[in-house]
């Protein structure tokens, strides 16, 4: 029978969350990494108890672990992510050139092919590749040196690379996002890159339609429709058709189009999911309400998605990479917030269930299901 | 074993909590064989050697310099800014006193 195996990152450790296919009955196992701060943690679809786990903090920086039994055991592998060139500078916050620093890893995307194979999304914003299972690291400097990086910019967390994508149907093809610089996309393997933020209007920034500079806070991509993208940016849901060559507004009929989080169902590539937040001022859900808003038309037309979630007196955000589905063949949906929730959904989003309500404040959420 | 071939006092260096779990290390302190002169240089390097895991926590990987909230305290001394090629004190290098590395009090969430 199939199970599910969720990875919960929070800012004082980590937890993973296992069900079988009813999606009823959970176990809860962690802390690991107690104390510190996890901000990913994924597992490999060709080795599924391989997982990676991006742990740091303050004070003693960066440690990746790896685990070859789904988390019941972890290694700490190779913490030295060292750009490959000379990294230069980009804007800081008043717009003077800042030097390049490595400061975390947001994000890891295991490969679709090679379970020794995985990329890393780091903050300052580079990407970094292991085809060792993290015992050595290289980063894709074509990305950090395609000619706009003097131009970005931080985002208020930092100027992280937070967002990969890989492309199921080309192994060449590849999407990363940035704060605050945008959306980029390699066709030749991580050797160039380009801009693909055509269509973004960032009214925040000096050229509102400029070719970066827009805080992208999360991009997410059905398997079966690799060329159709869906973008949660700071202000605005965006979709694009062609790869991200272009993008469109697809907001809709959304509360607030502010937020983190977008994802797509499993199995709908039309169906997509994100949480509304209030504003960039006021991070938290507006009216009090916890609502996940759905639209199965591809953007544009939304439904709140309420039953099973506070609809009062809530004032949580949910982070970009807290949100992930699983592949049962009723889609399951499941995101964590600064509370600490855990909240899944075996139906699509038509219902919820807090699997756990007082975890530390969660960071990323990301989903196994297994065989 | 020291460069002269003689076996040296054993340095003792305490770590917070946190690298002695990231380190699967029990006790308060690891002993360390460090050749003379005994630097925080030289104790880091041996340090890293026996815990490899501990690499870039306490120095930042390439430029080896301190990470900003790891303290390192030597005879009640902060040593912090010593530079990491200065000579420990004597009572240090013969392992009568631990070279204490913390994590600052720096607040934090």
């Amino acid at each position: 029978m199939s199970s599910v195996r969720v990875l919960v990152g929070t800012r004082k450790g980590a937890f993973i969350l296992n069900s079988d296919g009813k999606r009823k009955d959970w176990k809860v196992s962690g802390p690991f990494f107690a104390g510190w701060e996890i901000y990913h943690m994924k597992g490999s679809t060709v080795d599924p108890n391989r997982l990676f786990a991006s742990q740091s903090s303050s004070w003693s920086g960066q440690v990746v672990q790896r685990s070859d039994d789904g988390g019941a055991t972890w290694t700490p592998v190779n913490n030295n992510f060292a750009y490959a060139s000379v990294p230069g500078t980009h804007q800081w916050y008043d717009g003077t050139p800042h030097p390049w620093e490595f400061k975390r890893v947001w994000h890891f995307e295991p490969s679709l092919t090679d379970a020794d194979t995985v990329f890393a999304g780091v903050e300052d914003a580079a990407l970094f590749k292991s085809t060792d299972a993290g015992a050595t690291w290289e980063e894709l400097k074509g990305l950090r040196e395609h000619g706009t990086g003097p131009q970005w910019q931080p985002g208020a967390g930092g100027m992280c690379l937070h967002t990969v994508i890989l492309d199921p149907s080309n192994a060449e093809r590849m999407y990363i996002a940035i704060s605050a610089a945008g959306a980029f996309r390699t066709d030749d393997g991580g050797k160039s890159w380009k801009p693909i933020n055509r269509g973004l209007r960032s009214q925040y920034i000096p050229d509102p339609n400029a070719e970066v500079g827009h805080c992208v806070h999360h991009v997410a991509m059905h398997g079966a429709r690799p060329n159709v993208l869906f973008m949660q940016k700071h202000w605005d849901v965006m979709r694009s058709d062609d790869a991200g060559d272009n993008w469109h507004e697809v907001s809709g009929n959304l509360p607030t189009d502010f937020g983190f989080v977008i994802d797509v169902h499993a199995h709908e590539p039309e169906t997509v999911f994100v949480v509304p937040i209030k504003s960039d001022a006021e991070h938290f859900v507006p009216d009090g309400k916890l609502r996940v808003f759905r639209s199965k038309t591809g953007g544009n037309e939304w439904e709140a998605l309420e039953r099973g979630l506070p609809q009062k007196d809530c004032y949580v955000n949910v982070l970009r990479d807290a949100m992930a589905v699983d592949r049962l063949d009723e889609c399951g949906v499941y995101f964590g917030t600064s509370g600490g929730q855990v909240y899944a959904s075996a139906d699509a989003g038509d219902s919820w269930t807090p699997i756990v309500r007082d975890l530390p404040g969660v960071l990323s959420v990301e989903v196994q299901t297994l065989a | 074993m020291t460069e002269g071939g003689e076996s040296g006092p054993m340095i003792r260096v305490a770590l917070p909590y946190h690298l002695r779990t990231l380190g699967k290390i029990e006790g308060a302190e690891v002993p360390l064989e460090v050749a003379a002169p005994v630097t925080v240089k030289r104790v880091l390097d041996a340090l890293e050697a026996r815990y490899p895991m501990l690499a870039g926590t306490i120095r930042e990987h390439g430029t080896g310099q301190r990470r900003a909230f790891m303290r390192i305290f030597a005879c009640e001394e902060d040593w912090s800014h010593q530079g990491m090629d200065a000579e420990l004190p004597e009572a240090v290098a013969a392992g009568r006193e631990p070279l204490l590395i913390l994590g600052a009090i720096a607040g934090g969430w």
